[in-house]
């Protein structure tokens, strides 16, 4: 079953992407889950995403569209990344969630994969 | 043809049809949703294939094997279900490869211990764990759940839906967790059935909620995982419980604990409890906290041989599991019990230390507990007060009558 695995992380999480103390340690952690995903071969897709303010979100309402500044929900954790996982059941998908460094200091939320649409003809 | 004939006596066939249904329900559904992972659509099955049975076994004579017959007609059930949604291939061979064997021999393997972890499962529903049990392994219908935990049926219905749809659709898997998870996960599933028992206990007007059914569950638990002390000290908890009953009241008049008629206790029910006590202790575990419960209860039960409750060892033991489950209820209990057994001021003292750490709340027994130690100790009009908030925080009035006539008449 494929399952996304959805990574949170606190403003404070994305300050240690550019302290000169404590980079080193965040990217380590970060690396190190990567490849343990890698060599389990489960992975899908997966992408680390840069931080909440370099996004921009899209709204169309009544014809307009609404470009705005900024992610779409104003929370204390935002989105930091993704995987998509192959594995054969919810609790296996737990366990490689609980093993990320996002779920040491933030969250991250584990949802089932949609069958894929069939293609129209 | 009729369930019953002209003379009123029941049709053989459809007694035994109704036989298997209660007998053998849990083991089929579990069975059949260990392999097929979606509940609902098993029960939807297995309900078909029983109306099935009730239709055609009085017509056609009873089959030699009845559960392999039901599980064939729900499996095919399953799997035409599967081709009209063309989801879940997987599963279907797996069904397959498992009720072949099934049929053939009459005999399958009982999957009731994982369906009762899968409805404890932490992606579950807090609230939706116990009753989802009652009506997965046990067969009860929704209405019924819905009236012991005081929701709308619609409202009950909704939940269960939700948390069947939840196991397919998150792939929760039917299976025993493993060593190191297990003490959690059991504790769920324990906590599940508790919460059930509890059900109604306060209203001593009517029957008794589901502890019958709870009792059900934990007596079950414990057959199917003997090693588990904690499972035993749960059936010993809800025994010892459930043995004085009909000590409670007296027409219509709540009656404490400690002035409860012992003659009106179950004494095989205690005998029943005492045995899981012990069959507790010989896992060789470390005590847990039901098991510490049921000591206390035990305890209490004594009295009826020695004539006194022995105050000071119940304080020990709710020491003990103030340290491992700290609860609202344990910390009133222990106040209590240390009221008993050191005196009021010690009993007062023990639930102050309760209201420092927990906190306002509205939580009926402090208040009661509170109502007694305060008057113990000459504080009438504290006390008074403590009892107007006690009996405002009751649904059962044989409690308020009790409290009304122990603390606000003079």
């Amino acid at each position: 079953m494929k399952y996304m695995l959805i990574m949170n992380e606190r403003d404070s999480d994305f300050a240690l992407r550019n302290d000169p103390a404590k980079a080193n340690a965040y990217w380590g952690a970060w690396s190190a889950y990567v490849a343990a995903v890698r060599e389990a071969g489960i992975s899908v897709s997966g992408a680390g995403l840069q931080p909440p303010e370099t996004a921009t979100t899209v709204r169309v309402r009544q014809g307009k569209t609404q470009v705005q500044d900024g992610p779409f929900a104003d929370t204390k954790e935002q989105l930091a990344g993704f995987y998509v996982i192959d594995v054969a059941d919810l609790d296996t998908a737990l366990a490689w969630a609980a093993k990320s460094p996002a779920a040491l200091t933030a969250s991250v939320e584990v949802r089932p994969c949609l069958p894929p649409m069939p293609v129209a003809q | 043809m009729p369930a019953a004939d002209a003379c009123g006596a029941m049709n053989p066939a459809y007694t035994r049809a109704h036989e298997v249904a209660v007998e053998s329900r849990g083991r089929l559904v579990a069975f059949l949703c260990a392999r097929f992972g979606d509940v609902a659509l098993v029960e939807d099955a297995l309900s078909d294939a029983f109306v099935s049975a009730l239709r055609q076994w009085p017509e056609r004579g009873i089959p030699d094997r009845p559960e392999a017959w039901l599980l064939t007609v729900a499996r095919n059930s399953l799997r035409d279900g599967v081709r009209r949604r063309a989801v879940r291939e997987r599963m279907s061979v797996q069904l397959e490869s498992a009720v072949e064997p099934a049929t053939r021999e009459g005999a399958f393997p009982d999957e009731r211990l994982p369906l009762l972890f899968v409805c404890a499962h932490p992606a579950i529903d807090e609230s939706a764990r116990a009753p989802l049990m009652l009506q997965i392994v046990l067969g009860l219908n929704a209405e019924r759940i819905a009236e012991a935990f005081l929701v709308k049926p619609a409202a009950m219905g909704q939940r269960l839906s939700r948390a069947k749809a939840k196991i397919a659709a998150a792939g929760i898997p039917f299976s025993i967790p493993e060593e190191r998870e297990l003490p959690n996960r059991l504790e769920a599933v324990l906590e599940a059935i508790y919460g059930a028992y509890g059900l109604g206990w306060d209203d001593l007007e009517t029957g008794g909620g589901l502890s019958g059914e709870a009792i059900w569950l934990a007596r079950t638990l414990t057959q199917l995982m003997p090693g588990a002390a904690e499972a035993h000290g749960l059936l010993a908890l809800m025994l010892h419980s459930e043995a004085r009953r009909p000590a409670r009241t007296e027409s219509g008049v709540f009656v404490p604990l400690s002035e409860q008629d012992t003659a009106k206790w179950d004494a095989a029910m205690q005998a029943e409890a005492e045995a899981a006590l012990a069959s507790a202790s010989r896992t060789g575990g470390p005590i847990g906290p039901f098991q510490l419960e049921a000591a206390i209860q035990s305890a209490h039960a004594s009295r009826a041989r020695t004539g006194a409750t022995p105050w000071a060892g119940i304080a020990d033991l709710y020491d003990a599991l103030a340290r491992l489950r700290p609860s609202l209820g344990v910390l009133v209990g222990r106040a209590a019990a240390h009221g008993s057994a050191f005196g009021p001021k010690a009993g007062l003292g023990a639930l102050e230390e309760t209201a420092a750490i927990k906190g306002r709340f509205d939580y009926q027994p402090y208040w009661a507990c509170r109502a007694a130690l305060q008057s113990a100790t000459g504080q009438q009009a504290s006390a008074r007060e403590a009892c107007r908030r006690a009996m405002e925080l009751t649904r059962s009035i044989a409690a308020r009558r009790h409290l009304e006539k122990r603390f606000l008449q003079e």
